[in-house]
C-alpha cells in the first residue's frame, strides 16, 4: 500500500504550485485554474487523512465531497464574471484590469 | 430522526421566509408589479426585524451539534439584519434606475441570501458548516459586486473578489484539513478539548487564520479592498464593508476563542502585529486617497483593525465590545454610504472627494448626517463612536496589552485628520458648482435619520453596551 506521506507530497507540490501560479499568472482563467489547485489539494490532504488516520469515520470524505461542490459552484461564478469581461473589453488578461487602481 | 428541530432556527426559518417570498413575488409579478417590489422588500425585513428583536433566551444545540446558538450570537443575527434593513432601504434610488430596474429582484434575492449564509457561519458547531456559510456568504457576494454587468469596473471588481475569496477559501479550508488532520474531528468542541499547540496545529492556525482575514480584510491579506470597494456598485459597497465585516469579525472571534483557545499565546501574536499593520497602513493610505469609495474602503480597513482589538486576550468583555463597535461601525458607515449614494444618483456618479466641494451650500441636512458620521466613525465624544472605541481599549487594557491601545490611540489621532479633510472639504473648500440641492426619495431619508438618530443616542443610552454585555460568552 503506498504510505500516507507520498499523497501528502502530492497535495502539498498542488498546493503551492497553485499559490505560485496565482501570483504569477497572467490570464483570468489560468489564474482560476491556479485556484482550483489549492481547493484540489485540500481535497485529498481530508480524503487521505480520513482514510488513514481515523479510518472508522467518514468526517473528512465528506467535507471533500462538500468542498468539491462548492468549488464548482465559485468556479461556476467566476466563469460568468470573467465571461462578463470578454464581452465588455473583448480581453482576459491582467494588464488590461487596470481600470481601478489609487 | 426528529425534523421538527429544524423549526427552533427562529432568525433563519423568517429570513427564508422572506427570500422566498420576494423570489416567488418577482416571478409573477410583471413590469408594473415591480414597482412596489421595493417597498416590499423593505416591509418584508422590517416584519423579519420585528420578529427576531427580542434574541432567543435559550441556548441550542441542532443536529447534533451542527447548529448552535447562544443568545449572543441569536443578538447578532438581529444587528445584522438591522444593518441590512437599512441597506437595502437605500439601494431603492438605484435599483429604480433604467438599467438595473428589471432585475431587481435578483438583488434582494442575492443579498439576502449572503445574510442567510453569514446566519449559518455565525452559528455553526462544526467547521463544514462554517465553510458552507462562508462560502454562502461570498459566492452571492461576487454577483452582487459584478451587478452592473455593463460596466467594465464592476465586471472587473467583482473577478478581482470572486478570485480572492476563493483563494482566501482554499487557504482556510487547507489550514482546517491540518485541523482535522491532528484532531481527527472537525466539531468545535471537540476541536477545543484535542488541541496542544504542536508545530503542525500553529501552521493550521496561520492558514486558517490568513483565510478569514482576506475576509475581514485585514492589513497583509487587504489588496482586494479598495478595488472591489471602488467598482462595486454603491449600495452593494454599503452592505460589503459593514455587514459582511461584522460577521466576519465576531466568528472569528468566536472560532478563536472558542476553538483555538489553547493555543491563545501563538493567535494574541499573530493578532497583535496585524491588528496594528491593519490600523496604521490603512490610515495611511487613506489620506492619499481622491475617490471617496476608495478612501472608505481603507477607511474600513483600519476599523476593521479597531474590531480585533476586542478579540484579544478572550474576554467576554472583549466580546461584548466588539459587538457593539460592530454595531456603532455599522451605523456610522451605513449613513455615509447612504450621503455617497444618494449623492451619486443625483449627479450621475461624482465619487471623488472633490466633488464634495461646498456641499453643505446647497444640501445642509445631508452634510450634517454626513458630518456626524465621520465625527462618530472618528470617536469624538458626544457621538456613539467615542463610546465603542472607550470600550474596545478598555477591554484591550484590561487584558494587558498596553502598547497595542496606545498604537491604536495615535492611531486614532491620525484617523481623525482625514476625516476631518471631508467636513473641510463639505463646509470650507470653495466650489463654483456644488452639486445641486436636491430631494432623495422617502426610503433613504428614513434611513439616513434612523442612523442619525442611532449615532447621536446608541452611545448614550448605556443600557445597550449593558444588554450586549449581559449576553457575552
Amino acid at each position: 500500500m503506498v504510505q500516507m506521506e507520498l499523497y501528502l507530497i502530492v497535495s502539498t507540490i498542488m498546493m503551492f504550485v497553485g499559490i505560485y501560479g496565482f501570483f504569477t499568472r497572467r490570464n483570468l482563467l489560468a489564474i482560476l485554474i491556479s485556484v482550483e489547485l489549492i481547493l484540489n489539494s485540500v481535497d485529498i490532504n481530508f480524503a487521505v487523512f480520513n482514510r488513514f488516520l481515523f479510518p472508522g469515520q467518514l468526517e473528512g470524505f465528506f467535507f471533500s465531497l462538500f468542498a468539491i461542490g462548492i468549488s464548482a459552484a465559485e468556479t461556476a461564478v467566476a466563469i460568468a464574471i470573467i465571461i462578463n469581461i470578454y464581452r465588455n473589453i473583448r480581453n482576459i488578461q491582467v494588464k488590461n484590469m487596470n481600470e481601478l487602481k489609487g | 430522526m426528529d425534523y421538527s428541530q429544524v423549526l427552533l432556527m427562529r432568525s433563519e426559518l423568517s429570513l427564508l421566509a422572506v427570500i422566498i417570498i420576494l423570489f416567488v413575488y418577482d416571478l409573477v409579478a410583471g413590469e408594473r408589479g415591480r414597482r412596489y417590489m421595493h417597498p416590499l422588500a423593505c416591509v418584508l425585513m422590517l416584519a423579519h426585524v420585528l420578529v427576531n428583536i427580542v434574541p432567543q433566551a435559550d441556548t441550542l444545540e441542532l443536529f447534533g451539534g451542527m447548529y448552535r446558538s447562544v443568545p449572543m450570537i441569536s443578538l447578532v443575527k438581529t444587528i445584522l439584519s438591522v444593518g441590512t434593513l437599512v441597506a437595502v432601504m437605500q439601494s431603492g434610488e438605484w435599483l429604480r434606475r433604467e438599467d438595473t430596474r428589471y432585475k431587481q429582484g435578483e438583488f434582494y434575492t442575492l443579498t439576502l441570501f449572503t445574510l442567510l449564509g453569514m446566519f449559518f457561519m455565525v452559528s455553526a458547531g462544526h467547521f463544514l458548516m462554517f465553510v458552507i456559510g462562508l462560502e454562502l456568504a461570498s459566492i452571492p457576494m461576487a454577483c452582487l459586486v459584478a451587478f452592473d454587468k455593463y460596466k467594465h469596473h464592476s465586471a472587473e471588481a467583482g473577478a478581482k473578489y470572486i478570485l480572492s475569496a476563493m483563494f482566501s477559501s482554499g487557504l482556510m479550508m487547507y489550514g482546517l484539513s491540518f485541523v482535522y488532520g491532528t484532531t481527527g474531528t472537525l466539531y468545535f468542541d471537540d476541536v477545543a478539548a484535542q488541541l496542544t499547540g504542536t508545530p503542525l496545529q500553529i501552521m493550521a492556525l496561520v492558514f486558517f487564520f490568513a483565510g478569514l482575514g482576506f475576509k475581514i480584510s485585514l492589513v497583509p491579506f487587504h489588496l482586494w479592498t479598495a478595488d472591489v470597494y471602488e467598482g462595486a456598485p454603491t449600495n452593494v459597497t454599503a452592505y460589503l464593508s459593514v455587514i459582511s465585516k461584522a460577521a466576519a469579525a465576531f466568528t472569528l472571534l468566536v472560532v478563536l476563542v472558542k476553538v483555538f483557545g489553547p493555543m491563545m499565546a501563538a493567535w494574541d501574536t499573530m493578532l497583535f502585529w496585524v491588528i496594528i499593520a491593519s490600523i496604521t497602513v490603512a490610515n495611511l493610505f487613506a489620506i492619499r486617497q481622491t475617490n471617496i469609495k476608495r478612501f472608505f474602503a481603507f477607511s474600513s480597513i483600519s476599523q476593521a483593525g479597531y474590531l480585533m482589538l476586542g478579540a484579544m486576550g478572550g474576554t467576554p468583555g472583549g466580546m461584548t465590545s466588539m459587538v457593539f463597535y460592530a454595531l456603532v461601525y455599522m451605523i456610522a458607515n451605513l449613513a455615509v454610504f447612504g450621503v455617497i449614494s444618494a449623492i451619486e444618483q443625483r449627479t450621475d456618479g461624482k465619487v471623488s472627494i472633490s466633488d464634495y466641494d461646498g456641499l453643505y451650500r446647497t444640501n445642509p441636512r445631508l452634510t450634517l448626517v454626513m458630518t456626524l458620521a465621520l465625527f462618530s466613525l472618528g470617536g469624538i465624544p458626544p457621538f456613539a463612536g467615542f463610546f465603542s472605541k472607550f470600550f474596545i481599549f478598555m477591554a484591550a487594557f484590561g487584558a494587558g496589552f498596553k502598547v497595542l491601545v496606545f498604537v491604536a490611540l495615535v492611531n486614532t489621532i491620525i484617523s481623525l485628520y482625514y476625516y476631518l479633510l471631508i467636513v473641510k472639504a463639505m463646509y470650507i473648500n470653495p466650489n463654483e458648482h456644488p452639486v445641486e440641492a436636491f430631494k432623495s426619495d422617502g426610503w433613504t431619508r428614513v434611513s439616513l435619520l434612523a442612523c442619525t438618530l442611532g449615532i447621536v443616542a446608541v452611545g448614550i443610552i448605556s443600557g445597550i453596551y449593558d444588554g450586549i454585555n449581559a449576553f457575552a460568552f
